[in-house]
């Protein structure tokens, strides 16, 4: 059987830097996988050339079996972003923010959907409020809204809950939660070890741009995975 | 259809962001009224010799203070990642970038209809007789500009130094332009023979046509790079 997402020693250099160096692995439909791995790894440019904002070097990326540079520009539409950028407008308010990407998007009863999604972040009493005038918390919030208008796929979160305070890092448990029980493929790149175990159904560690783990949760307990991670990470070169 | 909607949607937002903002338009108009005013002081009341540079200052004004306004509609993109959003959105990204060019378009002949009515007060000159062939050069003129300018704007949006990087990137590549423009105006302030500045115009309508197909074509690439 074919998995959903495939890639093949993917390499991707910047300059002289060579940030992945040669990265196999396969996800099938539904799969929530977590990577991990120290500042640099080469964690963001593996999401960069997942979601088509970069091409690789060298090596390849197949959705359903076809080649990522072979897809329309509607497959991008398959695609939900967030990360450590909000992707907001700061001097408009959150609602012109959604209704210019939904538009963008092409997304029918946009109103609905925007209601919908404001709803869902806690924002629908705020939406009129210019961007700039939100909190940390908020702004995030709001990143996932938009990320998400489209209802998209697969979603790609690179730190998602970085600088989140406790109610909106809670939301966006129950979204991640959610989303995952709806199926939807997502791909999150985090430092924090306990979520990205607790919500995952695969774990990947990524060191000096090299897949060094890659295993399925349930062959993990997770006493053992942080052991695990400890040891890679202090592993020689 | 799909194409020309998402350019649409871009100046819409646009137009609300300045809206809201008054970042871009506000700059521009300020540098431009002030280019006008300080170089008509260079003049000695009267002097006739002022009619054959008085083209080349409105046109120094417009590029100036454009170059200032390019820098902040494209910070708008930068800042918070917004381009990274466009990028990502499932559309022709040269539409993206189509739409970009048609905002700044539209910011700097709204500057321009301020500035141009207090030029002709401050120079003498009156830029009705020829009104089409002025507008006409104007609109391809400011076109041409606003092509260029958001193209580098593009590139240069990320440096450090993209004030000093924006301008010594299009400046010498717009020169044609700039000329071109200059020039016919010149024919036109005059009231010299409208046949005279045909070449001008249709070196401004190539210089237009030509960058817009191989901006098309190549944006794609430059701004995955």
């Amino acid at each position: 059987m074919s998995s959903f997402i495939s890639i093949e020693n993917l390499r991707k250099k910047y300059g002289e830097n060579e940030a992945l160096k040669g990265v196999t692995f396969s996800l099938e439909e539904g799969d929530f996988l977590s990577v991990f791995g120290p500042n640099g790894a080469g964690k963001t440019t593996l999401l960069k050339l997942l979601s088509a904002q970069t091409r690789p070097t060298s090596g390849f990326i197949k959705y359903n079996d076809k080649r990522i540079d072979e897809l329309t520009d509607d497959f991008r539409s398959k695609f939900g972003v967030i990360s450590h950028q909000p992707f907001l407008y700061e001097n408009l308010p959150a609602v012109e923010n959604l209704k210019f990407y939904g538009k963008l998007y092409d997304i029918k009863n946009l109103e609905d959907r925007i209601k919908e999604v404001l709803e869902l972040v806690e924002l629908y009493n705020r939406r009129k409020d210019l961007v700039r005038n939100y909190s940390r918390g908020m702004l995030q919030r709001l990143s996932i809204a938009r990320a998400l208008i489209h209802n998209p796929d697969i979603i790609f979160l690179d730190e998602p809950y970085t600088g989140l305070d406790q109610h909106a890092s809670n939301i966006l448990t129950n979204i991640l939660k959610s989303l995952f029980k709806d199926k939807k493929t997502i791909i999150m790149v985090t430092h924090n070890l306990m979520k990205g175990y607790e919500l995952s159904s695969k774990l990947a560690i990524i060191k000096n741009g090299n897949l060094k783990f890659f295993r399925n949760k349930n062959e993990v307990e997770d006493f053992e995975f942080e052991d695990i991670y400890l040891s890679i990470i202090s592993e020689e070169q | 259809m799909k194409y020309f909607k998402t350019i649409f949607n871009i100046v819409e937002k646009d137009i609300i962001l300045e809206l809201k903002a008054k970042e871009v338009i506000n700059s521009m108009l300020i540098f431009a009224l002030l280019v006008v005013i300080v170089f008509s002081f260079i003049f000695e009341p009267g002097a006739d010799y002022k009619i054959d540079i008085a083209a080349g200052i409105l046109w120094m004004a417009i590029i100036f203070s454009g170059i200032l306004g390019l820098n902040k509609s494209m910070m708008n993109e930068v800042n918070g990642g917004n381009l990274t959003a466009l990028l990502l959105a499932p559309i022709d990204r040269s539409a993206i970038f189509f739409g970009k060019t048609f905002s700044n378009f539209v910011f700097l002949l709204f500057m321009e209809l301020i500035t141009i009515p207090i030029y002709t007060i401050f120079y003498d000159i009156s830029l009705l007789n020829n009104f089409i062939y002025n507008l006409i050069t104007l609109l391809l003129g400011t076109y041409g500009f606003s092509l260029l300018g958001t193209l580098f704007s593009i590139i240069s949006v990320k440096s450090r130094t993209r004030e000093v990087m924006l301008p010594i990137l299009l400046l010498p590549l717009i020169i044609p332009l700039i000329l071109a423009a200059i020039q016919a105006m010149n024919i036109f302030i005059k009231g010299e023979d409208i046949v005279e500045s045909y070449k001008w115009l249709h070196l401004l309508t190539a210089f237009d046509i030509i960058f817009t197909v191989v901006i098309y074509l190549i944006f794609e690439y430059v701004i995955e790079e």
